[in-house]
């Protein structure tokens, strides 16, 4: 205690950098609480619930608890797309209050760009040996670049306009362009050899890992995750810290949640409101075109109207976390990939095949969200918004 | 202001003689003649009856902006879409269809104009309450009944118009349904749950084959029922004319659609000068004052969705009717975004506005967009440079969208705002001319 | 100012765009033929590859020119299916969908050809007089499909196949001064679109064929109204049994029917792939869930253990399902959907070891989904109407021909666009020359029920009174992993059967 003061003197820096890091590390360990709390708390209801179907039918326990890490594993996989085209969501919603409904076309053109480059370097026969580490950096680079700058010219020409129109017609405006985006994509993608139904080429990442094997009967059901899956998530992991790094710790970052918090206020404290809303449709453009192009590759295929439902969902997923808010979202994202994972792979088990699993998914992920709104009107990680009288 | 009013442009001159007094009178006369007399003269569809058309249904606007006695409006508006129309539909089948589907969307996007546009509540799965009519409908009139009820008939088709009151009642109900959860969520929390609720909806339509087979899922239900046509008999017997069936369903639900649409009209205006229109807007403005000053915020809440979503369940019941047909993708989300465009395009809150928007969406939907792709596509054949990778019908949405950008760029308040909205979107403008 | 220069950045933009696309086309278009030489060094004869590769008047000969093909596929298809491959007329209702519908073994015609529709055709052609030639004028054949959407690939597939078809037969007539036009409208997958646009077209007297739609919950939306003024339509794709079942006299089809096709399915997967076990996958339309249905129905039949029938509209991450499918080990997967959903599921199976047998509909005929799913297409099969190119050699000529005129590969259903454009004018034509003058559309409906039995480029077609193919035959095929050579696909078995009727 009373070295305590006399430290701080001494060094104001080193203090500087450990709260940075608390700010960059609080949200990873925020992510991981919920990863590893849904995966129990839903795992848990899987086994009472498979244990007092099983009297009926015995398999049924055993292949329940069988497959149940490797569902945890999709809801991982499958969470971690939906965080990362969230992402993106939310920084434009954080600054401009509005639901860029065309985030899903940007999201989509990044994983059209992904193609073209993988393409072109079949072409040219570089696939082969360009180390598939290298491959991902490019195609997510070149992915971020051009999504990131089609975010800012749509932001240029469709939503600056309309600033200060009331908040519903920037939503058309953006519906608008997101009917533009899938038939520019379509119009360019059918005139290229790529095709309406791109093939994302890449070089071989190898057979899937695999994890373990559990016995089921007389044969093993295998635990699985692909060597795609994992740069996924870690590339997704990374761009959350960065990110935050971003937001939170650096002078563009302060400019950016002045401008969110109050925008005239901001520019009368000399930010340049304007270029920062710029840079901030920038930033979410890259990020959905980043993630359009680990989508793409994970997937294998792209199509101009990939980008709808995933963007739906990430809004749902940005808003179960708490719209606005960058751990919220990726948190929203796990939430929402855990439940339809867990839905379409127990529901008809569990049912007896009366329920196609599958078909509730988007139910099951509905009813949620609307329960944890009617306990959390703003979210699972929202701060609650009192209004201004 | 001091400065010196300008003297008013000749545009502005033009239209103030041609609005009111005589000059209106015979204006709006001749237009309504020309446009009649040239509709009758030219039924095949063409570039030509496509322009009339347009021409035609842009004088119910022309009308309503003018400022002529109310009963020559009505008589006017009257001879016009009650006797000229369906004529005209009777030479041919396609405007007037055209005509009809404007009609639901325009009773549509009222109700929703009553959710997001009176109380300020954003919906978006209006289209949920849509759904849910016409598949009461459909089920009940089809065989598919059978399924809920063992052994149960298809209902009399004569039934259809106590199933339009009775989609009324069921609209409104799973409108309070969806009401309850959300009160407590404002903006994009709220945009959001509906829009899950849309879906929920659709979803349902397409798995609820199984276990029991309510809604026949994606396959849709076919065959739904017509309501048996009221004075067949006079037309042809009495009025003598030749008309097969098909031609007098069409006028049939031209006609019940336009008189739903006028009742709607009517509601809805009333509704809005009343006692609960003034607790939602003073909701939508602001929603603390509202309950300080005692506006009970469930109650009205409630109502706006209850409201807003009986209209639509009516019209469900009457487009199955119509459509004969239903499946589930004809519920999708894309379907209550456009219905949101209607609205905001027209003009959020204001009610001919969203008449206009439904209209003009309906049209550039069906008729405008078509037309413009063919002539591209003809022009393009003819040598114009545009290159052959680019189909002009194939492009018909992307057009659409270009369209939807450039209107809100250049009318954010939609094409005929309220009142009120226009001030509070031109208040800060710093524009030298005061407005007249 | 803020606005007009936001507009005149989006048209700059918008004229780059289309500056690029129009770049792209002609930089792309020579380098087609260099691009596909691996096809035609061992399929396609010669001459083919160059008029294709000769470039501006593509579509000119397809059908008129016979080609010998001596292909590595015609050696292939040893039919060993024993009861079901009946050659002529009598057809023993081996495959007829459970109970339901017993099938009337309905005098079916002989499967012997009167020639190709474009030999026909031609024959017409001497008889048009100039009288004839004069009253038809013009005539618009309509391909009504969606255009934009997520459908657009199927639709616009459909209207360029028309649009082929009417290039060809366009020259093919062109002697007697009829002109053939393709009216492409865009139903947008919506029902009431469709509607809509069907009461357009009804009005317009040069109409007198429509070949659509893609979804049959459109088709079965606009047949009242094109029934009405007895409009012929020849649906290239709806396989629904509905479209030909409702009653009206003026539907047809060049496609299969999901009641046949999947109970063939089921049949070849209990029969010749002796599969004991199956997981059906569905996409939740009318088209893909129907066809499983019937497959399930006949599998059940058979006595194969279904261990899950799940449906699923997601189009691109199959995880959660195949875990499913993972955890059930079934010995086959039947997927009632289209190419563009099989090829990322079969990749994601196979990339986690998944190698069971993997079946589905005509949906999956397109060398897209060998472009898509790659390696991941070992032990994968298809049922479709469409003969195998051996015997139907045009039909590679068809795909070397959209390859080159419209820079893609034929979608699923553009060839039967074009087998149904064949079949709507030499039905126009005849009528003409049965009714010395332009016909009325009954007249048109009337000789399309009349017609003989003719060649198209997928298949030998007579249709029964109510609008089916019969007989039909299917094939079966499995599938290639090289794009390239779809069309040497390996016919496993081909199964003769009358449609059911109601």
């Amino acid at each position: 205690m009373a070295g305590e003061p006399n430290a701080s003197v001494r060094n104001v820096g080193q203090q500087r950098t450990v709260e940075i890091i608390r700010m960059v590390l609080l949200p990873l360990v925020q992510l991981a609480l919920f990863i590893v709390g849904s995966a129990v708390v839903l795992g848990l209801i899987i086994v009472v619930v498979a244990f007092l179907l099983s009297r009926s039918d015995p398999m049924l326990f055993q292949t329940a608890l069988a497959i149940l890490p490797q569902v945890m594993i999709d809801g991982v996989v499958r969470g971690f797309l939906f965080a990362t085209i969230a992402l993106g969501y939310t920084m434009v919603y954080g600054v401009l209050e509005f639901i860029n409904f065309a985030h899903g076309e940007i999201f989509m053109v990044g994983g059209f760009v992904g193609a073209g480059v993988g393409y072109l370097m079949q072409q040219i026969g570089l696939l082969t040996i360009l180390p598939p580490l290298l491959f991902v950096l490019i195609t997510v680079l070149a992915g971020m670049t051009v999504s990131g700058l089609l975010a800012m010219t749509t932001e240029r020409i469709a939503y600056r306009p309309l600033r200060g129109a009331p908040r519903l017609v920037p939503l058309i405006s953006a519906i608008g362009m997101s009917l533009v985006l899938q038939d520019l994509v379509r119009l360019i993608a059918t005139s290229t050899p790529l095709g309406f139904n791109a093939r994302f080429e890449t070089p071989d990442f190898g057979q899937a890992i695999k994890l373990a094997e559990i016995p089921l009967g007389e044969r093993s059901m295998p635990v699985m995750i692909s060597p795609k899956a994992i740069i996924f998530i870690t590339v997704a992991v990374l761009m959350l810290i960065a990110l935050n790094y971003l937001v939170n710790a650096t002078r563009l970052g302060k400019a950016i949640r002045a401008t969110a918090q109050d925008m005239s206020t901001a520019s009368l404290m000399g930010v340049n409101v304007n270029q920062i809303i710029a840079l901030t449709f920038l930033i979410g453009g890259a990020l959905g075109g980043a993630a359009g192009v680990l989508f793409g590759l994970n997937i294998g295929t792209v199509n101009p109207y990939m980008g709808f439902i995933p963007g739906i969902k990430a809004f749902t997923a940005a808003v179960l976390g708490g719209i606005g808010n960058i751990t919220g979202a990726m948190v929203g994202g796990i939430v929402l990939g855990f439940l339809e994972a867990f839905v379409s792979s127990y529901l008809s088990m569990f049912t007896g095949g009366k329920f196609s699993g599958a078909s509730y998914a988007d139910i099951a992920a509905f009813s949620i969200l609307i329960l944890i709104l009617i306990f959390r009107p703003s979210g699972l990680l929202g701060e609650a918004v009192t209004q201004k009288v | 202001m001091t400065t010196p009013r300008p003297a008013p442009d000749p545009w502005t001159q033009l239209r103030a003689r041609l609005s009111s007094g005589p000059g209106g009178y015979v204006f709006l006369s001749l237009y309504a003649a020309l446009c009649t007399g040239l509709l009758l003269l030219n039924t095949r569809t063409s570039l030509l009856t496509d322009i009339l058309f347009i021409l035609f249904m842009l004088l119910a606007l022309v009308v309503y902006r003018s400022q002529v006695a109310l009963g020559f409006k009505l008589g006017l508006g009257g001879v016009l879409f009650g006797l000229v129309l369906p004529y005209f539909g009777v030479l041919n089948p396609y405007y007037i269809d055209v005509a009809t589907q404007a009609g639901i969307y325009a009773v549509l996007a009222l109700g929703l104009n009553v959710v997001v546009g009176f109380a300020g509540l954003l919906d978006l799965g209006y289209v949920a309450f849509y759904a849910v009519g016409a598949y009461l409908w459909s089920i009940f009139s089809t065989p598919q009944i059978a399924n809920l009820f063992a052994g149960a008939a298809p209902i009399a088709s004569g039934w259809f118009y106590a199933f339009i009151l009775l989609g009324l009642a069921i609209g409104a109900g799973f409108g309070v349904l969806l009401g309850l959860p959300v009160l407590r969520l404002r903006g994009d929390y709220l945009a959001i749950v509906t829009l899950g609720f849309g879906e929920v909806i659709r979803v349902l339509a397409v798995n609820l084959d199984k276990p029991i087979n309510l809604t026949n899922g994606a396959q849709g239900i076919k065959d739904i029922g017509r309501p048996p046509l009221p004075l067949a008999d006079f037309v042809r017997g009495t009025l003598g004319w030749t008309l097969d069936d098909n031609q007098l369903y069409q006028l049939f639900f031209y006609l019940l659609v336009l008189v739903i649409l006028l009742l709607t009209v009517t509601a809805v205006s009333r509704l809005k000068h009343s006692r609960v229109g003034r607790a939602w807007e003073a909701i939508r403005e602001d929603e603390t004052a509202a309950i300080a000053q005692g506006i009970p915020l469930v109650r009205m809440k409630l109502m706006a969705f209850a409201v807003g979503a009986s209209f639509a369940g009516m019209m469900g019941v009457v487009f199955a009717a119509k459509q004969l047909f239903i499946n589930p993708p004809t519920f999708d989300l894309l379907r209550s975004i456009s219905i949101l465009s209607m609205v905001i395009l027209g003009g959020l809150g204001s009610i001919p506005g969203v008449i206009l928007g439904a209209v003009l969406v309906t049209l550039l939907d069906l008729q405008i967009l078509p037309r413009i792709a063919t002539v591209l596509r003809d022009a393009q054949k003819a040598g114009l440079p545009i290159p052959a990778a680019f189909d002009p019908t194939q492009y018909q949405r992307l057009l659409f969208g270009l369209l939807l950008i450039v209107m809100m760029i250049f009318r954010p308040e939609g094409i005929l705002p309220e009142q009120r909205r226009r001030e509070a979107l031109h208040a800060n403008e710093d524009t030298g001319t005061p407005e007249a | 100012m803020k606005r007009a220069l936001s507009l005149l950045m989006l048209v700059g933009i918008l004229t780059a765009m289309l500056a690029a696309c129009g770049g792209g086309t002609t930089t792309t278009t020579p380098a087609k033929p260099t691009n596909t030489p691996a096809g035609p060094a061992t399929v396609a004869p010669a001459s083919t590859a160059s008029t294709a590769a000769a470039g501006t008047t593509v579509a000119t000969t397809i059908a008129a020119t016979t080609v010998s093909t001596t292909t590595a596929a015609t050696t292939v298809p040893t039919t060993t299916v024993a009861a079901t491959t009946v050659p002529t007329t009598t057809v023993a209702a081996t495959t007829v969908p459970t109970g339901t519908t017993t099938v009337a073994a309905t005098a079916v015609p002989t499967t012997t050809s009167a020639g190709s529709v474009t030999d026909y055709i031609i024959t017409l052609v001497g008889q048009i007089t100039p009288e004839i030639a004069k009253a038809l004028g013009t005539v618009k054949i309509v391909s009504h499909t969606p255009l934009s959407g997520a459908d657009a690939d199927l639709g616009t597939g459909i209207s360029n196949g028309v649009n082929l078809g009417i290039a060809q037969i366009g020259t093919a007539i062109v002697s007697t001064g009829v002109k053939l036009e393709l009216l492409p409208f865009d139903d947008k997958s919506q029902p009431e679109v469709g509607t809509s646009n069907a009461k357009k077209i009804i009005t317009d007297p040069e109409v007198l064929c429509v070949v659509g739609h893609l979804n049959s919950g459109v088709a079965l939306a606009a047949l009242p109204d094109y029934s009405n003024a007895n409009l012929l339509m020849i649906s290239p794709a709806n396989t629904n049994p509905r479209i030909t079942d409702s009653g009206y006299a003026n539907a047809f089809r060049v496609v299969g029917r999901d009641d046949l096709q999947g109970p063939i399915g089921a049949r070849f997967a209990s029969e010749t792939l002796k599969a004991k076990s199956v997981f059906i996958l569905h996409d939740k339309t009318d088209y893909g869930q129907g066809v499983a249905e019937f497959f399930r129905q006949e599998a059940e039949r058979l006595g194969l253990k279904v261990l899950g029938f799940e449906g699923t509209e997601e189009k691109s991450d199959f995880s959660s399902i195949l875990t499913t499918i993972q955890a059930a080990n079934p010995d086959l997967i039947y997927f009632g959907g289209l190419f563009g959903q099989a090829g990322p599921l079969l990749r994601q199976a196979r990339e986690r070891g998944i190698t069971t047998k993997f079946l589905g509909p005509d949906g999956l005929d397109s060398s897209v989904l060998a472009k898509l799913a790659g390696n991941a297409l070992s032990d994968t099969y298809y049922t479709t109407v469409a003969a195998p190119v051996s015997t139907f050699p045009n039909a590679a000529q068809f795909a070397l021909a959209y390859q080159a005129k419209f820079n893609g590969v034929a979608t699923p259903f553009s060839a039967q666009a074009f087998d149904a454009t064949g079949f709507c004018t030499a039905s126009i034509l005849k009528a003409a020359i049965e009714a010395k003058g332009k016909p009325t559309r009954a007249q048109v409906v009337a000789a399309m029920k009349s017609l003989p039995t003719l060649d198209g480029i997928t298949a030998t077609y007579t249709f029964n009174p109510q609008g089916d193919p019969n007989p039909a035959t299917y094939y079966i095929f499995a599938a290639n992993t090289d794009p390239a050579k779809w069309n040497e696909n390996k016919l496993i078995t081909r199964i003769v059967s009358a449609p059911p009727t109601k």
